[in-house]
């Protein structure tokens, strides 16, 4: 025996997420298993579609992420999939997400103001991320904590007005209210704010929390926060502290470890529980069975040395790209690390990246080159399995960073293979 | 607006490419089977990462492990003591810093270990698979064998709640004397002020007769069968306390067709890793390796009902002892419902069951970190949505805050509850009014957050499944 389901899904990230209930719409059983906990946790929260299409970084930020998909390289997701693909699986995470997520009533990417002060062009953000856009006039106080230095608010605040936003913007550093220790880490800071504790002297944490920003104020109709403020509530505390300011708050995303990130992992999970898909956390898969066609007839969880089988008609493959673990690199050069797909790769070691960080790098790029079912193709251009479908930061031809289409490609990818692994169970 | 232009190559805000950029690599940390020679070498895990033996004469080296730390903070943000403990610095600084800071000669373990509890969410969050659990259970043995004064009060209580097994093959023998005094509040005072153990906590109760005499009573097993066949791992708790979980396990697989074997066991060891008592942890490991090792060699794979028991058998031995056989052990030891659902069809018998017809509530399940930890977080949860008119929802992914011994010491009694909080807070919101979870402490601090009754998933699988005529 093993444990059954129509379609199984490997990897919990954004894409597998989007394949599992893409496939569940489909009226499948599916069963989702995931190694670690994934990227997300780490992100930033924001879905980017394309920002970048172009791969010399010389134009400008895309106002409308479609527009930008004709001048994207032969063999990115987006050719592959198509421009539709991206439409619909940003509808589909519109729907899982519902009223948490902004930006989905129109096609125009958002400019949204970062912890560094830059504005990023994405297409969806966090309903608590709103009120910050960069395309919005009016005047703004960003608050930054003395604990938490990744955010350093008077420098964003310079940065933001160098780069010519049209509303006067300020920046103050200031000691989180209450009795920590100096390296707190942020989810504990958010989790006082959210239950409102004591910070002492009979007053609460978001209490003193205005007490000690308002003297900052000056004209500011709008005071940003790294997005620390609260867990599960942060609507709630979000209103609070606009209330004791007068001025809206709204949350600037940060670096790892990202609330916003976590709250939209946790959403998307209550979504699969919601679509009946099973889920297996904590172990990974680490090998497989073909059958006679040498299609995958089921793969292998690994529990501690105890191998367990999973069984399903299809199998789609969303294991992330280099960060992930999907793809591997070794001296012979890059590969898939479940099912061992081709991963193209230059032969020549040091055509693989160029100098600066940014650079058009081919590693950046490195994933499994697919049909347009996102079947894995080997290097006779077949398909390596007739049941196995690509999604995520695995596929190849994307360099994601820099075109800033990251959470884009997963969802676009995660929504055809989910689809097409249904069909094939 | 900003000019994007030139700006975004250095947008370090997305952090992917950074990320991949400088990800160290290689150096995956969790031991993955190899032979174990003794003191030696216990596993080689791709990387150039070999863990050796923290008895066998040289100390354990884990700094490869905490090499691969690319300080990314998952781990502090998962743990639940850090959350609610101000004087606690969290798993980086206990796991991979301390460990960097140690290859420094002279420096002493920092005493804050002893703040860890042992829930070891940290393991299942770390993206880079640093044996961060590992380290703790190492560093506080050291700092137990060398830093703390074995005639302090902290040092004795610790023994005697590490070593709760023996205490209980006492008060098993006169089970209601002992339940008479224990839940005396006199008594439970003087176990405050003298040992540092809450009064605030009731006494597990013991049962009237322990599941191991019930077993021998009934003559062992009821059913033979040469293919399926499994040795039971009752820990002490299903044996001393909640016998009923042990006898619904023997009920549901024998149901199934199996003959059971009940081996001669001790304590699993997780008490007394949570302790830093680990030369007690240690003979308690010897034996149940040798006798389960015994039954794995003659067919039977391993089952318990407890996660933290599996857990221990699965991960901790083969990462702290090297005992020949550990790593069979941990290999063939399943999880009870784990096991009938990777073996059995479970689902389409459940299914079949009229849940209207049976006396079964609905239920609030607390998934124990322990079994979160093992990937089993969703199973019953999943299982029992095939029951018809039983319905079990989950309470959330947060800790239940007792964590074995932790939440029975005086000074961690306050946090184990504000840990616990948002557990019962959810429970009291779920329909059900029972409890469900798999850890019998865990369950323990579900009734004693919010009163209610709770069951394991095996005693309602027996209700469903044994006590109906449904076929399985
Ligand atoms: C620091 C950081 C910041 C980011 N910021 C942004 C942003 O601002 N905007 C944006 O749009 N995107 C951002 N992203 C990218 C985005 O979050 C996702 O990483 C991307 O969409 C890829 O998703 P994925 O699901 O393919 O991969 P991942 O999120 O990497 O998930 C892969 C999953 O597969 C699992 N897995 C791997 N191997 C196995 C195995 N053998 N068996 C079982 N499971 C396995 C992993 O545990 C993981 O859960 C960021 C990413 C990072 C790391
Ligand atoms: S085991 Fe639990 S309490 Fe200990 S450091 Fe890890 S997460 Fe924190
Ligand atoms: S989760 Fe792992 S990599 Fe991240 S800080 Fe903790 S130990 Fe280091």
């Amino acid at each position: 025996m093993a444990i059954e389901a129509d379609v199984v899904v490997v990897g919990g990230g954004l894409a597998g997420a989007t394949a599992a209930l893409s496939a569940a719409r489909e009226g499948v059983h599916v069963h989702l298993i995931s190694a670690k906990e994934s990227t997300l946790r780490q992100a930033s929260g924001l879905i980017d579609a394309l920002g970048y299409p172009d791969p010399d970084g010389r134009s400008p930020p895309l106002a409308n992420p479609y527009d930008g998909v004709d001048d994207l390289p032969d063999g990115h997701p987006y050719r592959v999939v198509g421009a539709d693909a991206l439409r619909e699986g940003l509808a589909l995470f519109d729907d899982a997400v519902g009223d948490r997520y902004r930006g989905g009533h129109t096609d125009r990417n958002a400019l949204v103001a970062t912890t560094s002060g830059r504005a990023k062009p994405t297409a969806r953000y966090p309903r608590s991320v709103a009120p910050g856009l960069v395309s919005d006039d009016r005047d703004t106080l960003l608050v930054g904590f003395e604990a938490a230095t990744d955010f350093d608010a008077p420098l964003a605040a310079e940065r933001l007005t160098a780069a010519g936003v049209p509303f006067d913007v300020a920046g103050a550093t200031i000691a989180f209210p209450g009795d920590y220790r100096a390296d707190a880490a942020v989810t504990r800071l958010a989790h006082a704010l959210e239950r409102d504790e004591d910070a002492g002297n009979g007053r609460s944490t978001r209490q003193r929390l205005a007490d000690r920003v308002r003297p900052h104020l000056g004209d500011a109709e709008r005071v940003g926060f790294p997005a620390m403020l609260g867990d599960a509530h942060v609507e709630e505390v979000r209103a609070d502290l606009s209330d004791r300011l007068g001025a809206e708050v709204f949350e600037i995303p940060t670096g790892p470890p990202s609330l916003p990130g976590i709250r939209l992992e946790d959403r998307l999970f209550e979504a699969l529980d919601e679509a009946g898909v099973s889920m297996t956390t904590g172990n990974p898969v680490v090998d497989y069975e073909t059958d006679a066609d040498g299609d995958i007839d089921r793969v292998i969880v690994d529990r501690n040395g105890a191998r367990i089988p999973y069984d399903a008609d299809a199998y789609v493959l969303a294991t992330g790209g280099l960060v992930g673990k999907g793809v591997e690199s070794d001296r012979d050069g890059p590969r898939e690390g479940v099912f061992g797909c081709r991963v193209p790769a230059p032969d020549d070691r040091m055509a693989w990246s160029e100098a600066g960080a940014f650079a058009d790098h081919a590693f950046a790029r490195f994933g499994v080159d697919t049909d347009e079912r996102l079947r894995p193709l080997g290097s006779d251009g077949e398909p390596e399995f007739g049941n196995l479908f690509a999604a995520g930061g695995v596929v190849g031809g994307a360099d994601v960073a820099r075109e800033k289409s990251a959470s884009g490609v997963s969802l676009a990818t995660g929504l055809v293979a989910g689809r097409t692994a249904a069909e094939e169970a | 607006m900003s000019d994007g232009h030139d700006t975004h190559h250095t947008d370090d805000d997305c952090g992917c490419s950074d990320a991949e950029a400088t990800r160290p690599a290689g150096a995956g940390a969790v031991p993955d089977g190899g032979t174990a020679t003794d003191g030696g070498t216990a596993t080689e895990t791709g990387g150039d990462f070999e863990p050796v033996d923290v008895f066998g004469g040289e100390d354990m080296d884990l700094r490869p492990g905490a090499d691969s730390c690319y300080k990314c903070t998952s781990c502090d943000t998962s743990c639940p003591v850090a959350e609610v403990d101000d004087s606690f610095p969290g798993p980086k600084f206990q796991g991979p810093e301390q460990w960097r800071l140690k290859r420094k000669e002279d420096t002493e373990i920092d005493d804050s270990i002893t703040g860890c509890s042992n829930c070891m969410r940290c393991d299942g969050a770390c993206p880079s698979d640093v044996p961060l659990s590992q380290m703790h259970n190492s560093a506080r043995g050291e700092y137990v064998d060398n830093q703390m004064d074995k005639l302090s009060r902290e040092y004795v209580r610790n023994r005697i709640l590490a070593n709760y097994g023996t205490l209980a093959r006492v008060g098993s023998k006169v089970p209601r004397l002992t339940n008479a005094v224990m839940g005396n509040s006199l008594v439970q005072k003087v176990n405050e002020k003298v040992l540092g153990i809450t009064a605030e906590r009731d006494f597990p109760e013991f049962a009237d007769e322990t599941f191991r005499s019930w077993w021998k009573q009934r003559g062992g097993p009821k059913v033979q069968s040469e293919e399926k066949r499994i040795a039971y791992f009752h820990g002490d708790y299903a044996n001393y306390n909640t016998v009923e979980v042990a006898k619904a396990l023997v009920r549901v697989y024998e149901e199934f067709g199996y003959e059971i074997l009940v081996p001669d066991q001790r304590c699993s060891g997780t008490p007394m890793f949570a302790n830093g008592m680990l030369d007690d942890a240690r003979r308690s490991a010897k034996v149940n390796v040798e006798n389960l090792g015994d039954a794995i060699e003659n067919g039977y794979d391993v089952v318990a009902s407890c996660t933290s028991c599996s857990m221990a058998l699965r991960q901790e031995y083969p990462e702290l002892f090297d005992f020949e056989g550990t790593e069979t052990v941990s290999a063939n030891t399943y999880d009870a419902l784990e096991y009938l659902l990777v073996n059995e069809n479970v689902i389409d018998p459940v299914r079949a069951v009229d849940g209207d017809q049976l006396d079964l509530p609905d239920f609030a399940y607390h998934a124990p970190c322990h079994s979160r930890n093992q990937g089993l977080d969703r199973q019953a949860v999943e299982l029992f949505r095939h029951l018809d008119g039983v319905d079990v929802e989950d309470v959330g992914d947060s800790c239940s805050g007792i964590s074995g011994t932790y939440g029975w010491k005086e000074e961690k009694y306050d946090y184990s509850m504000e840990i616990g909080e948002e557990m019962f807070e959810h429970m009291e919101h779920a329909e059900g009014e029972t409890g469900m979870t798999e850890c019998p402490t865990c369950s323990m601090q579900m009734e004693h957050g919010t009163g209610y009754e709770i069951n394991h998933p095996l005693e309602v699988l027996e209700k469903a499944l044994v006590e109906t005529d449904v076929e399985v």
